[in-house]
């Protein structure tokens, strides 16, 4: 008798079977994993490029608004705020193409940078008050498409008409690139300006400003609750309809989509009670109730899973059951608990639909310094640029998701940290 | 023969619809060792947590009779529980160190109970309890570190020195050594021997050697009634009942 | 009333514990016995003594303070309806902070806003002196009352206790606040609009309800504007298009994890594969309409067929991908909660590893593994930006995926995003799907946990 019966035709076909049924589980498990990487891959080599942008340096004299540029150093910043250099600034740009004289060409230079560029030249005044010399090399930002052009995002070779960018305005661009006059620089103020109209001035500060806030509050709200409730369930509650209804009260909260929050809060939060519309407060008092089931059951799995030998060995010297519970139980199961705080946190963070809804949308210029200023958060200026047709909006959001994956990634790894490092092994 | 420290008559124990003990009632004399002996489930460990109350933590749980203790009824209204664990220590089956330092362990029951006044009291409370459950020398260089570390003989006795730290009448000691090796084991029974002196010792175990080893008198439990109880050479020796007889000679258990 | 008084009570708290501490430590001291309690349960007695009721107090002063102090600026106004009164209460502060609207500046205004301006002053120092009274007569009290018999400690943990309570009632309030909210708009949404004309109406266009005057709007024709047929069957389209990439990728993944994978490869793959879940879903929206939907339409024109740049293909194969973990995490589970002797038995006759799952674990696992799918499915219906950002506006009924579908979340996000005119038809028909949503979901997630929990008690 042997057991290598190759030429058994029935065992054959069920052993390539077999092979076949492998295959397809791990094609289902490379196309799960391959799309994670793609999604990835993707979404960075869009947003990369908004890290940096594109700058233009002009020569600007000074010499017709002030008599002396030493004279700055004893300006107040106000004082060169309301000093009116526009049509000089406007003359020495058109100076970077000395032969174009015609008017309307004239303009056509100007649009190649951004429109704030009168802005962006005072800035440099007060910045360097006391170096100041007659002629000053200034680096101005280029605009939108010029910007996109540079990095290679902007189609050349449709037909004019259906450009946003004249021929002109391209020659310009090849003049300035032949010149070595266009450079890139670190995009700093990406971090740190409020929303704008303009794709160039767009930043995310706004949004990382109302995140932070809207994360505060869902911290100080839902923590503590959520903490507190669970402790109750788990360890005082006593076994009777009521407690039975408190949790599937929970459960079901917890698989509530996340749009229905919204119209809680729509519906009672401002409606109701009257709070400022479109604040990180409100969008912080709905995230909370959303993220309060996930830590209430987190904290239970945690306080779940502490040994009963360690209440009992508390009770048994005399201790109460709420010592017993509150010096000893309660720090066992803290990091399991901390973990499912920073899972529900990260869920929050992300969460976009019932923002919408309480008005976070709107289009916030200046970044909040309160929870009661109206802002925006970092999903929602994703979903506000992901709706805009410019070209520069789709780097900025896809930056703006790499800022918030990166956010999140980090949330995660801390959770994984505190429990690995701080969890107790019986 | 010492004084009767507890006295229990009539204990009847209910687990929901479930009788567990039946009519205990039996006498433990203070500065003895009483040994508790019997098949598993014989109602001996529910016996036991009935002398300091902590089938209380189970809901469905009921205790009809009466306990006392120094002619105290412990089953009565005014009873504070916390009050009665602080006298009545209790040591279990499997060491349950709380996950802290040495320390802590030892001086969390006179922590909550305000019995030291200030850091060095505690302090020597500490120490005298660590002495008394003969750990200190083994322990004295590393107080702080996780009591959880301690090797599995050791947890036991850091468990005694915790039970002690508050001064108790009486140790409630459940199933003590069935965790534990037979080095481990003999060193908890040498310390019995010394602890005996000081207090009212009340041991299940489900090995009769020890029983026959450390007690002076010895109960044994059969479904949940108590069968006999007598002076442990009577028990091991001349039996009255012809279950006890057949249980030390091994025919079941 | 101000944030003040509630951080002086807290500072006298704060002080409280510490007196009521040091007042405890001094008893024992002299008496040289000791106390019922520990002395810091003393500590936490005055604490509480000095907060909670004073903080009560300001609460509740801090909730009624506008009724009183508009019935008192509006006293000659009683007859006034309620959102009249609303409305002349607005102006009246409007005129305060500066902020000048048509019609005010008129003399009654003016003497009201002076009325406003002194009640608040005098109910703002009323409310001060009565918090901070009520807190340090308690705190003083409570000091007198530490004495050695006074069981500190039960008082003190039933507080606590009571506190713990509270919080757990913050579950049942959110949901009936959901309730509520829901219920309320939809019941007036319902009043002019027949249930029946929304549950199965073909045509769902709530803008031509949405005019500029109410009085000039036809009855009949608010009805007809919103049927919300054509929202449910796109809704279904979706959802059911995630569930046809959801369904087999989510189930191969768990087999392969549970039971092909060596362990190393299962603790890699399993985290990357929950990483689609933890991405968040304006994500896959931004992703579905800038890479996948293009993508589609593509490849659709270049096989001759019409697509719409918004097709449900599109945005459900996005959500179908997003709700992968949701399949393949608990089948997971559920297949390595089957018995092992189960596996045994059948390896025990000669059988192949996937005729061993095929013929006895998958039909094992069965009501697991549909529980997950319910529970995708409600994820599904319940997923938000992706088809927002990614799926139709347009209602129409169709069946197609490579036609443009819209879904009840869209509709709800298109209704109320912006500024949204309240106690019109339009915004409260938001509300109605929202409730509807809120049914259906909590349905499927109630059968969803019936079958796991059945299923799990099977093996236990």
């Amino acid at each position: 008798m042997s057991f290598v019966n190759l030429n058994d035709n029935n065992l054959q076909k069920r052993l390539s079977r077999e092979f076949r049924f492998k295959v397809y589980c791990i094609m289902a498990m490379t196309f799960a994993l391959g799309f994670v990487l793609f999604l990835f891959t993707s979404i960075f080599s869009t947003g990369y490029s908004a890290f940096y942008k594109t700058m233009i340096p002009i020569e600007i004299s000074l010499s017709s608004v002030v008599s002396d540029s030493n004279s700055f150093a004893l300006m107040t910043n106000e004082e060169i705020n309301d000093l009116s250099i526009y049509s000089l600034s406007k003359k020495n740009i058109y100076n970077l193409f000395p032969n174009i004289t015609d008017r309307k060409e004239k303009k056509e230079i100007l649009k190649i940078f951004s429109y704030e560029f009168e802005d962006e030249i005072k800035n440099f005044l007060k910045d360097n008050k006391e170096n100041i010399n007659d002629i000053n090399i200034i680096y101005l930002t280029a605009s939108d498409d010029i910007d996109q052009l540079h990095k290679g995002n902007f189609p050349r070779d449709i037909p004019e008409k259906r450009r946003r960018l004249s021929d002109l305005q391209l020659s310009f661009y090849d003049e300035l690139i032949l010149e070595n006059k266009i450079e890139t620089e670190f995009n700093f103020p990406f971090f740190t300006r409020g929303d704008s109209r303009e794709p160039e001035l767009a930043g995310i500060g706004g949004a990382l400003a109302g995140s932070f806030f809207t994360i505060i509050v869902v911290l100080i709200l839902s923590l503590p609750f959520g903490l507190l409730a669970a402790i109750y369930l788990q360890e005082f509650a006593p076994q009777n309809k009521f407690t039975d209804f408190i949790e599937i009260n929970i459960n079901n909260l917890a698989a509530v989509p996340s749009i229905v929050f919204g119209l809680l809060g729509l519906g009672i939060l401002l409606n109701t009670f009257g709070m400022p519309r479109s604040t990180a407060l409100v969008g912080g008092v709905t995230l909370s109730l959303m993220t309060l089931p996930t830590i209430i059951i987190a904290t239970r799995a945690a306080l779940r899973a502490v040994p009963p030998s360690i209440r009992e060995a508390a009770l048994a010297v005399g201790a109460t059951r709420m010592q017993a519970v509150m010096h000893h139980v309660v720090p066992v199961a803290m990091p399991g608990s901390l973990t499912g705080a920073i899972i529900g946190i990260a869920q929050a963070l992300g969460e976009t639909a019932p923002l919408l809804l309480i008005g976070m949308v709107a289009f916030v210029v200046d970044v909040p310094s309160t929870p009661v200023d109206p802002s925006a958060s970092l999903p929602v200026q994703i979903y506000l640029w992901a709706e805009s047709a410019e070209r520069g909006f789709v780097e900025k959001t896809s930056a703006t998701i790499m800022m918030l994956l990166g956010l999140l990634i980090i949330l995660n790894l801390t959770a994984v940290i505190i429990r690995r490092k701080f969890e107790t092994k019986w | 023969m010492n004084e009767t420290k507890i006295i229990t008559n009539n204990v009847n124990v209910y687990y929901g619809e479930k009788q567990a003990l039946h009519n205990v009632s039996m006498n433990m004399q203070a500065n003895e060792v009483t040994a508790l002996i019997g098949p598993s489930g014989c109602g001996k460990s529910t016996f036991i947590r009935c002398l300091n109350r902590m089938n209380d933590v189970i809901d469905t749980c009921k205790v009809e009779g009466t306990i006392t203790i120094d002619g105290y009824d412990i089953y009565s209204k005014e009873t504070s529980v916390e009050k009665l664990r602080e006298r009545v220590g209790m040591v279990f089956q499997k060491p349950n160190p709380f996950p802290k330092s040495i320390y802590e362990n030892v001086a969390y029951g006179p922590k909550i109970h305000g019995i030291a006044n200030n850091k060095n009291e505690l302090d020597e409370i500490v120490e005298n309890s660590l002495k008394q459950a003969a750990i200190f020398d083994e322990v004295k260089d590393r107080l702080h570190e996780p009591g959880t570390a301690l090797s599995g003989g050791q947890q036991q006795r850091l468990c005694i020195a915790r039970a002690i730290s508050v001064n108790p009448d009486i140790i409630l000691m459940d199933e003590p050594c069935s965790a534990l090796d037979p080095i481990a084991t003999a060193r908890i029974e040498e310390l019995m021997e010394e602890l005996k002196k000081d207090y009212t010792i009340v041991i299940v175990t489900h090995s009769m050697q020890q029983a026959a080893r450390v007690s002076t008198k010895t109960g044994f439990f059969h479904m949940g009634n108590l069968v006999e109880v007598d002076k442990t050479e009577v028990i091991f020796s001349n039996p009255s009942n012809k279950k006890t007889q057949d249980y030390i000679t091994g025919r079941f258990g | 009333m101000n944030i003040l008084s509630l951080f002086i009570i807290l500072i006298i708290a704060f002080i409280g514990y510490f007196v009521g501490r040091s007042r405890a430590n001094s008893i024992r001291n002299l008496s040289g016995k000791r106390l019922t309690s520990i002395s810091h349960y003393y500590g936490y007695y005055v604490a509480i003594w000095s907060l909670v009721p004073a903080a009560i107090v300001f609460l509740l002063i801090l909730i009624f303070n506008d009724y009183f102090v508009t019935n008192y600026v509006l006293s000659g106004y009683e007859d006034l309806e309620n959102s009249s009164r609303d409305l002349i209460m607005a102006q009246i502060e409007n005129t305060r902070n500066g902020i000048q609207l048509a019609n005010s500046l008129d003399s009654n205004i003016i003497a009201a806003v002076k009325k406003l301006n002194y009640i608040e002053s005098q109910y703002r120092i009323s409310g001060f002196i009565v918090v901070l009274s009520i807190s340090a007569y308690l705190f003083v009290h409570a000091s007198i009352k530490i004495s050695p018999s006074l069981d500190s400690r039960k008082i003190v943990e039933r507080v606590f206790l009571i506190l713990f309570f509270s919080c757990s009632l913050i579950a049942i309030l959110t949901t009936v606040g959901i309730v509520i909210s829901l219920l309320f708009e939809t019941l007036k949404f319902f009043n002019s609009v027949p249930i029946l004309d929304f549950l199965f109406g073909l045509n769902w266009s709530p803008q031509r309800a949405f005019v500029s005057d109410v009085s000039e709007l036809v009855p009949e024709d608010i009805a007809g504007a919103f049927g919300a047929l054509p929202l449910f069957a796109g809704t279904f389209l979706i959802a059911f298009v995630a569930m046809c990439i959801a369904i087999p990728v989510g189930l191969l993944s768990a087999i392969y994890m549970a039971e092909y994978a060596s362990s190393n490869i299962r603790n890699i793959a399993k985290p990357l594969i929950e990483i689609l879940a933890g991405i968040p879903t304006v994500v896959y929206g931004f992703f579905a309409a800038l890479t996948v939907a293009p993508f589609v339409r593509n490849s659709g024109m270049s096989l001759g067929l019409e697509v719409s740049s918004e097709s449900a293909l599109a945005a459900g194969f996005v959500m179908g991908i997003m709700i992968i973990p949701f399949v393949s995490s608990l089948s997971d589970d559920v297949l390595n909660s089957v018995p092992r002797n189960l596996r045994e038995g059948s390896y025990a006759m000669g059988s192949t590893k996937s005729e061993t799952i095929i013929r006895v674990l998958l039909p094992a696992a069965l009501p697991g593994i549909i529980g997950s799918f319910l529970l995708a499915i409600s994820r599904a219906i319940g997923e938000t930006m992706i088809v927002v950002m990614a799926a139709g506006l347009a209602a129409k009924l169709t069946a197609n995926p490579l036609d443009a579908a819209t879904t009840i979340t869209t509709q709800i996000v298109v209704i109320l995003i912006g500024d949204q005119e309240f106690d019109s038809p339009k915004t409260q028909a938001a509300f109605a799907l929202g409730l509807t949503l809120f049914i259906v979901t909590l349905l499927l997630n109630y059968i969803a946990l019936r079958v796991v929990k059945k299923y799990s008690e099977r093996y236990e």
